[in-house]
């Protein structure tokens, strides 16, 4: 075992985890915004929205990330009114268009997550509440997202690993995450197998933080089901 | 969209269909066979967490939690980098010195196949659960041996409970190929990188692969609810 080689090694990988954090972070948020809205939209009276919402859902779902990654990364500078306009600034940088695409791909799975949370929340409990008088927000904010967040939180911490697997992808697209540290320092010193093993230990004990985050969240948001 | 990239993407001489319709064709080989290595792992994997040796459990927990926690993409460098030093110093002791690499195809499949067999090992493990032990006890009542138990009453109804499991990681199978892509594989994307770097059309042909991905997601998923439904029936009544 070559210990100090070990120890830069896993120095500089660290040096990645602040933009893998971020990516995931940012991306968390904005999708789970998008996410929202697009629940709303399946949830909508007028099927053609329905329709839309179930269509965003299967573009994002059905086709690779590392696709729309390259769409939105080398894709969208054909487009000549996106070069022209205010989004070109973004657009033209790596990290903004990692973080567009994985926050468009984590939304539609967030989408469903939050579709079937809804759906499972019992029938009765909201005909009862509208009984008492409850009704548009009101109903929704005593009676369905409570119980809504109670049986999709486990669902969306899944799914926040997921994404924060997903944003070694950005690597391709030339950002110094975690992995494209690990990759330039491969293609530098060859020795892949000491430098993959660090890698993937930082992400396994990142997985492991989110993990307890969301055990403490639920712990903190529902507190009768602490023992 | 004009007629030119129609023909870019059409089947003409000046057309990339069928380069991209042989490249689909190399990603759905590609899935196929990762999904069936992922398989034979997730079989012994699930075989292992259900084991009553603790270290054997263990072992199984190892694996599933050290595939499903890292990224993908770090297996198939891995393996990339990693499989083909391991060969040239297999074959510097067999005696044959010199450089030698395993085809990216092989590296690929076997790197997907063993982050699906993690996943499978859950869909199994947790199918198998769902059993009714009482058909377990009353078959060896009947004086079942352990194979003929295996193959009549637990495989069957396993694969029965573990396949809309299955239908999901076959979807993240197929798209987990893209990554191919990245250690040489001439599959769907990257058949459409070099399409689009001839014809400066990226938007084009990386449309037209996810549309291609799209549509072998769809067909492949339609055929596993049929026979899903196929299989269900007897539970219905």
């Amino acid at each position: 075992m070559d210990w100090p080689f070990l120890a830069r090694t896993a120095g500089e990988l660290l040096t990645g985890v602040p933009l893998t954090l971020q990516l995931t972070g940012i991306a968390l948020c904005a999708g789970f915004v998008l996410a929202a809205s697009v629940a709303a939209l399946a949830h909508n009276r007028l099927a053609p929205l329905r329709w839309l919402a179930r269509l965003y859902v299967g573009l994002f779902q059905g086709t690779p990330l590392l696709v729309q990654i390259f769409i939105i990364y080398y894709g969208f500078g054909q487009i000549e009114y996106l070069r022209s306009s205010f989004l070109w600034p973004f657009l033209a940088q790596a990290y903004w268009c990692a973080i567009l695409a994985l926050s468009l791909n984590t939304s539609a799975y967030g989408a469903e997550i939050i579709r079937g949370a809804i759906a499972a929340v019992p029938r009765n409990e909201i005909e009862a509440a509208q009984a008492m008088g409850m009704s548009g927000f009101l109903l929704r904010r005593r009676i369905i997202w409570p119980q809504a967040l109670r049986y999709g939180l486990a669902n969306y911490g899944n799914e926040a690993i997921l994404l924060l697997k997903a944003t070694s992808l950005a690597s391709v697209i030339t950002l110094m995450d975690v992995t494209g540290i690990a990759y330039r320092l491969v293609s530098k010193t060859y020795r892949s197998e000491e430098i993959f093993t660090i890698a993937g230990m930082i992400y396994l004990s990142l997985t492991f933080v989110i993990v307890g985050c969301v055990h403490m969240l639920e712990r903190w948001l529902l507190p009768r089901n602490r023992v | 969209m004009n007629t030119s990239s129609l023909t870019l993407v059409g089947f003409g001489p000046d057309g990339w269909g069928k380069l991209l319709v042989i490249a689909a064709g190399l990603t759905l080989i590609a899935a196929l066979c990762s999904f069936a290595i992922g398989g034979l792992l997730g079989t012994a994997g699930a075989a292992l967490k259900l084991s009553s040796t603790p270290i054997l459990r263990w072992i199984g927990t190892f694996y599933t939690t050290v595939l499903r926690g890292i990224p993908e993409i770090l297996v198939v460098y891995l393996f990339y980098f990693g499989g083909s030093l391991a060969l040239i110093h297999l074959m510097h002791l067999a005696g044959f010195p010199g450089f030698f690499s395993l085809p990216s195809f092989v590296i690929g499949v076997i790197a997907i196949g063993l982050v699906s067999g993690a996943y499978q090992t859950e869909a199994y493990r947790s199918a198998y659960l769902r059993l009714d032990r009482g058909q377990i006890e009353a078959g060896k009542a009947c004086g079942m041996s352990r194979p003929v138990l295996l193959w009549r009453v637990i495989a069957p109804q396993t694969l029965r409970f573990a396949l809309p499991a299955l239908g999901n990681i076959w979807q993240s199978v197929l798209k987990e190929t893209a990554l191919l892509s990245i250690i040489g594989l001439v599959e769907l994307l990257r058949q459409s990188t070099i399409a689009s770097g001839a014809t400066r059309q990226p938007l084009l042909f990386y449309g037209t692969a996810a549309l291609l991905y799209l549509l072998m997601g769809q067909l492949t998923g339609f055929g596993i609810r049929s026979v899903e439904k196929r299989l269900g029936r007897c539970w219905e009544r």
